[in-house]
């Protein structure tokens, strides 16, 4: 199959503008008669849900969670990016098309990512008219910050609360839709198939989490905005029902995989400190901007921190990177990190940590005033460790983050399946191979509220004529067979280990051999290590409890079954890609200073991933990247 | 260290249910303490048992999902904290810990610790928004909003809709969750326009759910993982009497 981005001719700056012009309509007549499936209540999935409502088509939404306030989106501390340009620091939406296109060391779309900017200025404007209240100036204007990988503020913030306020203010336009009756909401619901009738995407089947029913629910068009799959790694900073299931049974459907081995690791999250441990919680990337990151010059110190003194610190981003220091981007600061920890350079019992100091902050600006930027991180990291940050440096490590892979989609977030779209996190656009702080929340939101509106409607128009289907089709019989004897099977087997088990073997696996460095021959260890976990999940798992009730372990089993399939396409997505490129280090190439050394002869492409069947290694499709307006250059922050 | 449990086990809304008693031997001082449930499911599943079902996801205290009783308190023994963020080290060796449901007339018990809170959606539905449609925005400074209230509506938005604060009122009173939304809206210019109007349809559908009523006895504030102040409370009355009156005249 040919690959159709479907890029908007035109200068790159207006495509968007030209695509709008062209896109085509539904009248309102017909919408009605229109139906579209959501799944996933995040930033993405309640703003296009809403979106989509407000316009008058019939919307039908789900989320896992008891409460569609309670998706992840809800996590996000940071804030939100914006080319507002309040600052009056230079920031354009040029400038942020270029951050965003450097930051993603140059392995994302020209049009996608100028989109971004685009949109960004007027997502502030909706959610302030929503009701978020963003950090304001004592004159009344809107405030902003700056965060890694970029040299202007332009990152709006809730305080430390930011995607929690974006969320619920897209939250509360959905409940309004709920209440409107255009959108039918069915929470504690889970997504594990596609139905595709005729080649296009007409339906999904779900699992009543609460009594263990499965249904049927049939749309003219299906919108995955499930989010990522940082999770598969199990220690992450992902919540713990964060999965892969939804975008996975639509690839084995039909819908291609671009760029899985992308993911995410972050610098600042608090370091694993044993076995029992469920996940990692981040610290915001905005204590970067007051915070100094260092480990002690000797390795194997065994002081405190605070007795160690100026001389004997090292200060290795500021070392390294003289014009960020600090603020280096995610994926450069992650792995210099992991460099000085592997060197015996680490802090803490485990000695996996390096220090983030605010000592000089305070000195600076006064307690009050790091207390007022920051203070819910402070009173965070001390819930956790109980450690008082103001008069001791915090401990922070790196962490599985964010998926910049997922599931392809062109400029108009279709899958390769007609009528299945993929937003957010779920898809693989925008983000290259790193994303940029602050850039996640905004792609959410600008998918939602923005752009899918457009391209929904577009596809639509050509489905008026479509009636509604019943679920009685055989298509929907056909898919809930295999639905259920996939659950069957998990609760059949009656072996020794927990799903739990599994997942954190598959997770140490991945962060061992497909994590923040990879190599040849660990990532074929890695496969082989995979393959076999597979096989013994089937043999030796233990679920207890039915199928058809409420049950928790059947839930995790789920999703760890398609994390073992995930996983083994990881590792060949970093195997095939030899070179290193933001998050995606490749230990063979590297520069003599330990920098990643991308090869833009062989390798400015995506990777696109076309499921073959059960047991078959998967095709890999280039789609190549074409650069007309920026030149491709040595991502340096030095 | 070692530690007993009692735990409230119960099939589903119309079942009879039971504390249960759980021994777990190997409990380490900085579990969290759903880490804690966590290894003590691990043990009933091995052991081909149910595990204990309860809610939780985000495990950093901001989704709102995880909440129990513990040792009867909402959230466990430290104040303005969420079950996911306790540690084990708030407990000593040997002791013994009681684990119930959030209980109130609005939240039905599903399963074990699991209860239906979808009554907050509902009050949300009622008017917890403010009425604008997505690609019609004004300019963002459009409008300026002083550091202030911008800061004092982020204290009222701040709620996590746990529902700690029904759960430990003797009334099962859910005033303080939805004052806090009032409050929000009705401090910042964009919401204020529709504040009377919420705030009837709102404390309607509070009423609709069987919530009780607030006598003021201030409980919830002090289980509040967000520290959301009763003063939001006073807001909502006072939106709610102005909007009576002025309905009347
Ligand atoms: C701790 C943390 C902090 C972050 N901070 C920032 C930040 O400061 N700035 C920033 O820009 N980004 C940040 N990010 C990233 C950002 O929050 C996410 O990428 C973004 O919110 C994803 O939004 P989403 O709508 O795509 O998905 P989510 O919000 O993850 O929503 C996924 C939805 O899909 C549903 N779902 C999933 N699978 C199924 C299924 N099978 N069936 C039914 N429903 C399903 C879930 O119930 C949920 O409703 C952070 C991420 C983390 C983990
Ligand atoms: S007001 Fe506090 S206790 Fe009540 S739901 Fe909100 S966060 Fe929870
Ligand atoms: S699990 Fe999200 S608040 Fe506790």
């Amino acid at each position: 199959m040919k690959l159709n981005a479907k890029i908007p001719p035109g200068p790159l700056k207006d495509k968007w503008t030209y695509y709008k012009d062209h896109a085509k309509l539904v009248n309102p007549a017909n919408r009605k008669k229109l139906d579209v499936i959501v799944v996933g209540t995040g930033l993405a999935g309640s703003s296009i849900a809403a979106s989509l409502a407000e316009m008058g088509y019939h919307v039908t939404s789900f989320c896992f969670q008891d409460s569609a306030r309670r998706a992840h989106s809800v996590a996000a501390q940071g804030g939100v990016n914006a080319a507002k340009n309040y600052k009056n620091d230079g920031d354009s939406t040029y400038r942020m098309f270029y951050d965003t296109i450097k930051g993603g060391d140059f392995r994302s779309r020209e049009a996608n990512v100028y989109r971004l900017a685009e949109c960004s200025a007027q997502l502030i404007d909706q959610a302030v008219a929503q009701g978020v209240p963003f950090g304001r100036e004592y004159g009344g204007y809107l405030n902003n910050r700056s965060f890694g990988g970029v040299q202007v503020s332009r990152t709006f913030y809730a305080r430390g609360q930011t995607g929690q306020q974006l969320l619920l203010g897209a939250y509360q336009a959905l409940m309004r839709q709920v209440a409107a009756k255009t959108v039918s909401l069915f929470t504690r619901h889970e997504m594990l198939d596609v139905v595709l009738v005729d080649g296009k995407a007409r339906g999904i089947i779900v699992r009543n989490l609460d009594t263990g029913e499965i249904e049927r629910h049939t749309a003219h068009a299906v919108i995955l905005a499930s989010g990522g799959f940082g999770k598969i790694y199990y220690l992450s900073t992902l919540a713990m029902g964060c999965n892969a299931s939804a975008i996975w049974r639509a690839h084995k459907k039909g819908a291609f995989m671009a760029c899985p081995s992308w993911t995410q690791v972050h610098p600042t999250s608090l370091p694993q400190s044993g076995s029992y441990q469920s996940k990692l919680t981040l610290m915001s990337e905005s204590l970067r901007n007051d915070g100094r990151i260092w480990v002690p010059l000797k390795a194997n110190e065994s002081r405190k921190p605070n007795d160690i003194p100026e001389e004997e610190r090292d200060y290795y981003l500021e070392r390294r990177y003289p014009a960020f220091g600090n603020l280096a981007p995610r994926d450069i600061s992650s792995r210099a990190a992991k460099e000085r920890i592997d060197a015996g350079f680490g802090v803490g019992p485990q000695q996996n940590a390096v220090y983030l100091d605010f000592s000089k902050a305070i000195q600076e600006q006064g307690k009050q005033k790091i207390k007022e930027k920051y203070g819910n991180l402070f009173d965070m990291y001390h819930k956790i460790t109980a450690t008082d940050a103001y008069t001791e440096p915090m401990m922070i490590s790196p962490a599985a983050h964010f998926s910049m892979g997922g599931l392809w989609v062109d400029y108009e977030l279709m899958t390769t399946i007609p009528g299945l779209f993929a937003l957010g996190e779920a898809n693989f656009a925008d983000h290259g191979a790193n994303r940029l702080g602050a850039n996640s929340l905004l792609q959410a939101c600008v998918d939602g509220y923005f752009v899918a509106p457009y391209t929904v409607s577009n596809y639509l128009s050509g489905e008026i004529k479509e009636p509604r289907l019943s679920v009685e089709r055989q298509e929907f019989v056909d898919a809930e067979v295999v639905v259920r004897a996939h659950l069957s099977k998990l609760v059949s087997i009656k072996g020794s280990k927990t799903a739990d088990h599994y997942h954190k073997t598959l997770g140490k696996l991945l962060y061992d051999y497909c994590g923040l460095s990879r190599s040849k021959e660990g990532l074929l260890k890695a496969i082989k290590g995979i393959r076999e976990l597979r096989s013994d999940f089937y043999q030796n798992l233990k679920v207890s409890g039915d199928e058809d009730e409420m049950n928790g372990e059947l839930e995790k089993a789920g999703r760890v079954s398609d994390y073992l399939e995930v996983a083994e396409l990881m590792c060949q997505d970093a195997l095939t890609r030899e070179e290193s490129c933001g998050a995606h280090f490749r230990e063979e190439y590297q520069t003599p200073e330990g920098e990643a050394l991308r090869n833009d002869e062989k390798f400015c492409f995506v990777s696109v991933w076309q499921y073959q069947g059960e047991g078959k290694d998967e095709i890999l499709i280039p789609e190549p990247l074409k650069f007309e307006n920026v030149e491709l250059a040595v991502r340096s922050y030095k | 260290m070692k530690i007993y449990l009692k735990i409230w086990r119960q099939n589903d809304a119309g079942s009879p249910g039971k504390m249960v008693d759980y021994t777990l031997d190997n409990v380490i001082l900085n579990m969290s303490f759903l880490e804690m449930m966590d290894t003590l499911n691990e043990q009933l599943v091995l052991a081909g048992d149910r595990p204990v079902e309860f809610d939780h996801d985000c495990r950093e205290g901001i989704c709102g999902q995880c909440g129990m009783m513990i040792n009867g308190r909402a959230h466990g023994p430290v104040a303005h904290l969420t079950t996911c963020q306790l540690h084990m080290r708030e407990f000593k060796d040997g002791d013994t810990i009681y684990i119930e449901p959030f209980r109130g007339k609005g939240f039905p018990i599903k399963r074990d610790l699991r209860v239906d809170r979808s009554a907050f959606d509902r009050i949300i539905m009622a008017g917890g928004f403010v009425s604008v449609n997505t690609g019609q925005a004004p300019e963002a400074n459009g409008i300026p909003i002083s550091h202030e209230d911008a800061e004092s509506a982020f204290d009222s938005a701040a709620c996590i809709g746990c529902g700690a604060c029904v759960a430990t009122c003797k009334n099962s009173s859910a005033a303080l969750f939805t004052s806090a939304k009032i409050a929000h809206l009705a401090k910042l210019p964009q919401g204020e326009i529709e504040s009377r109007k919420r705030a009837l349809a709102m404390v309607q559908q509070m009423d609709d759910e069987q919530f009780g009523h607030c006598t003021n006895t201030e409980a919830c504030e002090v289980e509040c993982p967000q520290s959301i102040s009763v003063l939001n409370i006073a807001r909502m009355n006072w939106e709610y009497t102005l909007s009576k009156v002025l309905r009347n005249t």
